[in-house]
């Protein structure tokens, strides 16, 4: 675990920093730099500090916890195929954040947008772990994902349909696929608590989530409380996904790939997992936000684009090995 | 025999050369209503689109109310019975082209672009209507005022047209033009509708900014009006006004989006 994140962290933090260097206006890093932390006089602190740095923050969490949430739910679930964007738990979030949003609840109180994304998320994540039992089955849980998609992706369709706003509709894009274009340190601010507690009940299940590996009985009589474990994955997994989906949107596939590609650097154990996967879900996110303002800088091309491009053809290669497996 | 038939090829061909006005007119778009509205004779318009009665949309919306409005539906349309539909070029286009197969006459009318558009616009659909002189008379009056509110600057001040999703035009769109013809200098230059990043934006530190006023019920796209930089750039210098429902159609309604604008200038000078 810890030679793969002295790999890591060094590389979310040239990520970051080029993240920070990037942008429409066209300024040299020995400018902005300063700019950024002793401020200054005329546009570009503001341009560094209320643009850009929110940009690479948020890059930073969401994309962290959305690796964090795929390998916490990989391991739970035992199924590699496990990912909040995939089984619609992403999609359920973006739908209570549109409900904030659109019954004006969200600014009469500026915490009601993350709490309710939140509360769709806790829905989705119990009615999946319902759904699909506590040895989930590929197929069942394949298609209660699916079908949870479908249900959130509609009903988000419908609220912003039936909106008077003529830009309601529009947004079905953003809240889709997910962009960090133009947010601001509010977002931050209005994430983090979310995120701190989510990362807080998820940073105690890899003991668990390894105990796990050995079944449910092998694991009980190691002392480990399912209940407990089972409440912090879907509370810690709500959180995360709900704060992210709150202000980026549906950001798909991170916690598919990420977790599948840095598996093998931790000898499969499912609890330094966690870290590692957190460390390169940033990474990714980081990555993919510079090359959508690198590939269309004059386009707000949407992060979960570019994530889904890599991340499907990485589903279809588990799909088919699992397909190998079962024959 | 010979003459007959002579007779009844002329008597025929007659309405299609001298076309005479059409008695019943139905308009499916927010603009080519407004300058329907400004050139029908009492009775000659049956139907004007929904959108025309929005005061966020339309600046004609009290004059709207006395026209029945469409959805932009083919089958409404149709059961209007209507001589000629007038549609925009890019919207309702499905159901302008199932009216000309039932065989009713559809006019297209592209939107306008600048501020030369808005006499040819009054001209073609003048024609259309048989209601030439109402529309000479339109844009003679349109002319004049437009040459009278056209000053001379010394100094233009910079401002920027900004709206939801971070959308901005430039000099060769309506908007643009408008801004110019009120004395200002548009920090987005001589180009159409684009995306004038937030950056850009604040590195330009425009004089003005002139935002779009919200849309009812909330919208992820609006808040970047909100952004903190957004309300700096307002906090620190730049006067602020709206666009309104003046500035979206090319109709000699863009006179008063002028006039306002102009007026907001002398105040910040």
């Amino acid at each position: 675990m810890t030679r793969a994140l002295a790999f890591l962290l060094p590389l979310v933090l040239a990520l970051a920093a080029v993240s920070l260097s990037i942008g429409p206006a066209d300024v040299s890093l020995p400018e902005s730099l300063p700019a950024l932390i002793f401020g200054g006089d005329g546009p570009l602190p503001m341009v560094m500090r209320e643009i850009r740095l929110p940009r690479v923050l948020l890059a930073l969490m969401i994309g962290g916890t959305l690796g964090l949430a795929g390998a916490a739910m990989q391991g739970y679930l035992r199924n590699p195929l496990a990912e909040p964007g995939l089984l619609g738990v992403s999609a359920s979030a973006a739908l209570g954040a549109v409900l904030a949003i659109q019954s004006g609840l969200s600014v009469a109180f500026a915490l009601a947008l993350p709490l309710s994304a939140l509360a769709g998320a806790v829905i989705a994540v119990l009615i999946l772990i319902m759904l699909a039992g506590p040895r989930a089955e590929t197929l069942t849980l394949i298609l209660a994902g699916v079908a949870l998609s479908a249900v959130a992706g509609a009903l988000t369709q419908l609220v912003l349909n039936l909106s008077p706003n003529p830009f309601a509709a529009s947004e079905i894009v953003f809240w889709m696929m997910g962009s960090l274009a133009d947010r601001s340190m509010l977002h931050v601010w209005l994430a983090l608590p979310f995120m701190a507690v989510g990362v807080l009940l998820l940073a105690g299940v890899g003991r668990g989530l390894d105990a796990l590996t050995l079944g449910e009985d092998a694991a009980a009589s190691m002392g480990i409380d399912l209940g407990l474990l089972r409440l912090r994955v879907v509370l810690g997994t709500a959180c995360v996904v709900g704060a992210g989906t709150a202000v980026a949107g549906a950001i798909g596939f991170v916690g598919l790939v990420v977790p599948h590609l840095l598996r093998g650097a931790v000898g499969g154990r499912p609890g330094p997992l966690l870290w590692v996967s957190a460390a390169g879900g940033a990474a990714m996110l980081l990555a993919a936000d510079i090359a959508v303002r690198v590939v269309a800088p004059d386009r707000d091309l949407k992060l979960g684009v570019l994530t889904a491009l890599v991340g499907a053809p990485f589903f279809l290669r588990l799909v088919w090995r699992s397909r190998g497996e079962r024959a | 025999m010979l003459r007959r038939a002579l007779i009844c090829l002329l008597l025929a061909a007659a309405p299609a050369a001298a076309q005479e006005a059409p008695a019943r007119v139905v308009s499916m778009n927010l603009c080519t209503d407004q300058l329907a509205m400004l050139l029908a004779a009492p009775g000659q318009l049956v139907s004007v689109s929904k959108l025309a009665r929005d005061p966020m949309s339309s600046a004609m919306a009290e004059e709207a109310k006395g026209y029945p409005v469409n959805h932009g539906q083919a089958e409404e349309v149709w059961l209007l019975r209507p001589d000629l539909v007038v549609v925009g070029s890019y919207t309702a286009q499905a159901a302008a082209q199932m009216l000309e197969r039932l065989g009713t006459r559809v006019l297209r009318v592209a939107p306008a672009a600048s501020l030369a558009d808005v006499p040819a616009r009054l001209r073609t659909l003048g024609e259309a209507m048989g209601r030439q002189k109402r529309a000479e008379a339109l844009i003679a009056e349109f002319e004049t005022r437009l040459a009278a509110l056209r000053a001379e600057m010394d100094r233009r001040p910079s401002a920027a047209l900004y709206y939801a999703n971070g959308y901005t035009t430039g000099d060769q769109t309506l908007a643009g033009e408008i801004l110019l013809a009120a004395g200002f200098h548009n920090i987005a230059g001589a180009r159409g509708g684009g995306q004038l990043p937030l950056e850009a934006l604040a590195m330009a530190e425009p004089e003005a900014l002139i935002t779009a006023r919200p849309y009812p019920g909330a919208s992820r796209s609006e808040e970047i009006l909100m952004h903190p930089v957004v309300r700096q750039l307002r906090a620190a210098r730049a006067a602020t006004a709206n666009t309104g429902s003046d500035w979206i159609c090319g109709t000699p309604h863009v006179l008063g989006a002028i006039e306002d604008l102009s007026r907001f200038r002398q105040e910040i000078e």
